[in-house]
Formats: C-alpha cells, sequence, structure tokens
C-alpha cells in the first residue's frame, strides 16, 4: 500500500495486510507526532498537507527504487494528512523482505527518501498560539530524527 | 488560456487572497506564470529559488510551456514524515 490518507494510521492492519509467506522479516517505521519542537518549543499538534497525486507518484517510485536496490523487499508507505495531535501516527513505512538486513536498509531508505522528496508540509502549531511551517532542513543521509 | 494554481504550505497562505487560476497569453510559459504571480503578491519574489514547480503533476522547469486547463502546483520545501 503506498497512500496519503486522512484517518489515523493503524500499523496492526498495515502489517497484517504487508505479511506474505516468503517473508522472514518486516521492519516498521512509525513517525510520530512529538510534543517538542527540535528548538525545544512545546508543539500542540501538527497540520499536514500534500499534493496527494505527486505524493503518491514519489512513493512509487521510491518503492520501485528500494526494489532495484534491496531485491524481493515489499514497501508499505502510509503518510496522514491533516490535523494531527501529539502521539498520533504521521507516517508508516513498513518493509517486508525474506532477510532483516533488506528490511532494515529498506525501510530507511524509504524514510529518508519520503522525508526529503514527497511533497509532503507540515506546519508546527505551539502551545504559545504561534505556528511556522516545518522545512526538513537535513539531507536524506543526515537523520535529524 | 486559463491555468489553475495549486499551491502548499506557505506559498498556498501568501495566494490566500487570490484568484486561484491565472489568465494568460498563448504561449505562456511557467516563468509567465511566476511572473504573474510575484505581482499579485510580491511576497512571493523571494521564494522563487526555493519553491519547485510542476505541470500537471511533473516538475518542469521555468522554460516550459503551459497549455489551456493546465494546473501549475507552487511546492515550496517539503517537510513530510
Amino acid at each position: 500500500m503506498l497512500a496519503i490518507v486522512r484517518e489515523p494510521i493503524d500499523p496492526a492492519r498495515l502489517d497484517a495486510a504487508l505479511r506474505d509467506d516468503v517473508f522472514g522479516a518486516i521492519v516498521t517505521f512509525l513517525g510520530i507526532v512529538r510534543s517538542r519542537a527540535d528548538d525545544g518549543r512545546s508543539v500542540w499538534a501538527l497540520e499536514y498537507e500534500a499534493h496527494e497525486f505527486m505524493a503518491t507518484a514519489e512513493f512509487e517510485k521510491i518503492a520501485s527504487e528500494a526494489y532495484q536496490r534491496f531485491p524481493d523487499v515489499r514497501l508499505t508507505i502510509v503518510h496522514r494528512i491533516g490535523r494531527l495531535d501529539v502521539g498520533e501516527i504521521a507516517v508508516a513505512v513498513l518493509a517486508g523482505s525474506p532477510h532483516r538486513g533488506a528490511a532494515f536498509d529498506a525501510c530507511e531508505y524509504a524514510i529518508d527518501e519520503v522525508k526529503s522528496r514527497a511533497p509532503i508540509w507540515k506546519k508546527e502549531l505551539y502551545a504559545d498560539g504561534e505556528e511556522r511551517w516545518k522545512t526538513n532542513a537535513c539531507g536524506p543521509h543526515e537523520r535529524a530524527g | 488560456m486559463r491555468v489553475s494554481i495549486a499551491a502548499f504550505a506557505g506559498v498556498r497562505e501568501l495566494l490566500a487572497e487570490c484568484p486561484a487560476v491565472l489568465d494568460l497569453p498563448d504561449g505562456a510559459t511557467v516563468a509567465d506564470a511566476w511572473k504573474a504571480l510575484e505581482a499579485r503578491q510580491p511576497a512571493l519574489v523571494p521564494l522563487a529559488a526555493s519553491t519547485r514547480l510542476a505541470r500537471n503533476g511533473q516538475l518542469v522547469s521555468r522554460g516550459e510551456t503551459l497549455g489551456h486547463g493546465d494546473e501549475l502546483a507552487l511546492l515550496p520545501p517539503v517537510g513530510g514524515g
């Protein structure tokens, strides 16, 4: 499954949908709304938006690249948009593979590429009432969080 | 010809008061469309270098020619995940 969704993400459902008898490993990454911004400010919610058609197309490209790099890996990439509270899942990336090494590598590759390439934006809503669009400043190989 | 504008994040907010369509002369390029948007909203000027543009879902260079009915998407630096 490669999708932009508006409803809450249920990792158990995504895991069940990805299961395959040939997979000995599924690695799951969940990106979760946290209460502190990188500069320490208190965050009460995030607002996500996406160019849905282009974001889904980018997920398809990333999944295809991952399949080239890590044979026999299959990816699930689901990103939620709308207003999300602290503790809610914003993005889920699952990588299924016969062996764990490729699953770990593909999962990390996919989330790095999603963050750096997919046309998705988030606004941090701070406890003091201010808000700011937050850009992923890091390149794909510097993982701030 | 008429082009629809799909703006996102901070660029969307800057254009919130503007119509979501642009009327341009036939043969207008992506650069012409951006210039017309800058005329509506001068705060876009400093964002020219960082905003990527897509025509009907495909990233395009500024020299590309637009057609009637195209969607021009304005994509500021991303922040997903």
